[in-house]
């Protein structure tokens, strides 16, 4: 259920980006796709009642020499975590990038509407 | 060791990029004499990689909990192909970027864009490769919009958007396939899909792939922003976007990811197969009516692109039916070698198109004419890149298409034999267009002054030339073939088996 809805603000996101004419909407929409497979990525790592994954001394067993089996039953999967940082960061860049584009863009031309920017063809 | 020198491969352009912009405006010639020192540097070490294959496993970590950077036949050409080309437009740019301001931001964009480039080759991790392709694509997205007029704003945020889109889309093939297999690196994960089979959630993620993938490659029918965004940029960086980065982001890892991770079967190979007969077909026609140059060279880049997909499409085919295995790695040795030649004769004809924008200020083919006596060097190399690309021997791109039409025949597929033939005979024609309305001719009143143009421009178009007619010796000498260009196609032929050689290579 909670995967069809974030596959539902991916589409949301992927239509606005190709249907919207202003370019701000566009780089809004390319954002909200962003965000929805952050979302996907967190969900895949989520645990109802799950822990923080990280080794305290009471989860260390002392006569296995490692983590106790309720450990690795009950913490969360910290890779998706690690990834959707790098994502974040990732996307600001290229947020920062096309937000930019867009201002040069308005001072020449004096519009964001993509209809009224086009002087490439063919 | 091979495998401690991998990591340079990333380090050196990404140390000399941040240190670049500390010069400003008044160290520019220091700035321009580094960047050339690190692209003949990478040169130096992608020669060394020849034949050779390593894992590097990063901080020591063993995969899979840790990244690691695989070194093999495939990559191994990638990353000579990378260096040519990025050496010879880092020369080019020494001369040809003065005409611009902030160099040093340009020099650093640049070594960025090789940086994530070389990256996404040698990464043997699909999470890694996301990233060193967000790396490269971001700085080319700023390198297309460098100039900041009207034009260019214009095509960097079309090229932008459509780019973000397909990054996007790879990314949530990443999450899909995660939250199948359990495993980032690719080796376990096509171990994992190889014991699972595919499931529905796989299933979406190589769909996702080839979508993210074919619009980093710019194959029909997801081509629409290439003939801007090229055409837009400074010409070295046309030069790197038409010569090497469509290929190491877009075909590179779609091959990487079908052959080596998913495993080839007869739908994804006819997939591939259609898609480059699609983009060979459509790129040469609409190429012939431009009257740009440059553009008329980016639609020439998405039919030759076609070459390569196409070639490596039916070498899947072949492999997924099992029945012809020296027609398949013919027909995939032919798509490798022609990514290597296109990358080195689409670069000479970038560079020249720079070169004649440069000494004219334009790029209109009908305001050109009689180039031919001004610009006798120019001429020259615009000649042999032409006649490389239409396929004339003894020229490389001859022998490519050559080898392509071979497999497809002794394959027994002779209608894609025929359309190979006559896309190369749209081509000639609209090189011999090029050369008709720019070089010879009458020359207009407005251009009596133009000179040519000097120094590093003409050894960085002079080397590509020489290039372009001593590729085909990597064919002809026997001992070339078995160093450089075996090992590539060897990687897809085994295709799976990719994936036990790097677990017990650990």
């Amino acid at each position: 259920m909670l995967y069809a809805l974030c596959f539902l603000l991916f589409m949301i996101g992927l239509y606005c980006a190709v249907v919207k004419k202003n370019m701000v909407k566009i780089v809004i929409g390319i954002m909200v796709m962003e965000y929805a497979v952050n979302l996907f990525l967190i969900m895949l790592g989520y645990r109802a009642g799950g822990i923080a994954p990280i080794v305290t001394r009471d989860q260390l067993s002392s006569t296995l020499g490692q983590v106790l089996p309720a450990f690795i039953s009950s913490s969360v999967d910290p890779l998706p975590q690690a990834l959707v940082l790098t994502a974040i960061v990732i996307s600001l860049g290229s947020l920062a990038l096309m937000i930019s584009i867009c201002i040069r863009t308005y001072q020449r031309y004096g519009t964001f509407d993509i209809t009224e920017i086009r002087r490439l063809k063919g | 060791m091979i495998g401690s020198r991998l990591p340079l491969f990333v380090a050196i352009p990404l140390v000399t990029a941040f240190v670049l912009p500390l010069f400003g405006s008044k160290g520019k010639s220091v700035a321009t004499l580094l960047a050339n020192l690190a692209t003949t540097a990478l040169l130096v070490l992608s020669v060394g990689t020849i034949g050779q294959s390593a894992v590097y496993e990063i901080g020591n970590w063993s995969i899979p909990i840790g990244i690691n950077f695989v070194l093999d036949g495939l990559s191994s050409l990638l990353l000579l192909v990378i260096s040519v080309v990025s050496a010879a437009a880092m020369l080019f740019s020494t001369r040809y970027m003065e005409q611009y301001t902030a160099k040093a931001k340009y020099l650093c964009l640049f070594m960025l864009m090789v940086a994530g480039m070389n990256g996404v080759v040698l990464s043997g991790d699909i999470f890694n490769l996301f990233v060193f392709l967000e790396i490269a694509s971001i700085a080319s997205y700023a390198l297309v919009g460098f100039g900041c007029e009207h034009e260019e704003l214009e095509a960097a945020f079309k090229y932008m958007v459509l780019g973000s889109i397909a990054s996007i889309f790879i990314l949530f093939g990443v999450a899909l396939t995660y939250g199948n297999t359990g495993s980032l690196n690719m080796a376990y994960i096509s171990k994992a899909i190889a014991g699972s089979g595919l499931n529905t959630g796989l299933g979406f993620a190589l769909a996702l792939f080839i979508v993210g993938f074919g619009l980093k490659a710019a194959l029909v029918p997801f081509h629409a922003w290439l003939p801007d965004a090229h055409p837009s940029a400074p010409a070295p960086i046309s030069a790197m976007l038409s010569g090497v980065l469509i290929k190491s982001l877009g075909a590179y890892a779609l091959v990487r990811v079908l052959f080596n991770i998913f495993g080839i079967t007869t739908s994804t190979g006819w997939l591939l197969l259609v898609l480059g007969l699609l983009s060979m077909v459509a790129g040469a026609f609409l190429a012939l009516g431009q009257w740009d140059i440059k553009r008329l060279m980016a639609y020439s880049s998405i039919s030759q692109l076609g070459y390569v997909v196409l070639g490596i499409g039916l070498g899947g085919i072949l492999i997924a039916k099992g029945d012809s295995p020296t027609w398949a790695s013919l027909a995939i040795l032919g798509g490798l070698f022609h990514l290597a030649n296109h990358a080195v004769y689409k670069s000479l004809l970038f560079l020249t198109s720079g070169s004649v924008q440069m000494a004219t200020g334009t790029r209109q083919l009908k305001e050109m004419g009689g180039l031919a006596g001004k610009m006798p060097v120019t001429r020259a190399a615009c000649t042999v890149a032409s006649a490389s690309i239409a396929g004339i021997p003894p020229f490389s791109g001859f022998w490519s298409k050559l080898i392509l039409v071979v497999a497809a025949i002794g394959a027994g597929f002779y209608w894609i034999a025929a359309v190979i033939v006559f896309v190369s005979l749209c081509t000639l024609i609209m090189y011999l267009k090029v050369q008709r309305y720019a070089f010879l001719g009458e020359l207009p009143e407005s251009l009596q002054q133009v000179k040519e143009v000097k120094g590093s421009m003409l050894f960085a178009m002079l080397s590509l030339a020489c290039l372009c007619v001593l590729m085909g010796l990597l064919v002809i000498v026997p001992s070339l073939k078995a160093g450089i260009l075996d090992p590539a196609v060897k990687v897809l032929t085994d295709g799976l088996q990719y994936s036990t050689k790097i677990i017990a290579s650990s």
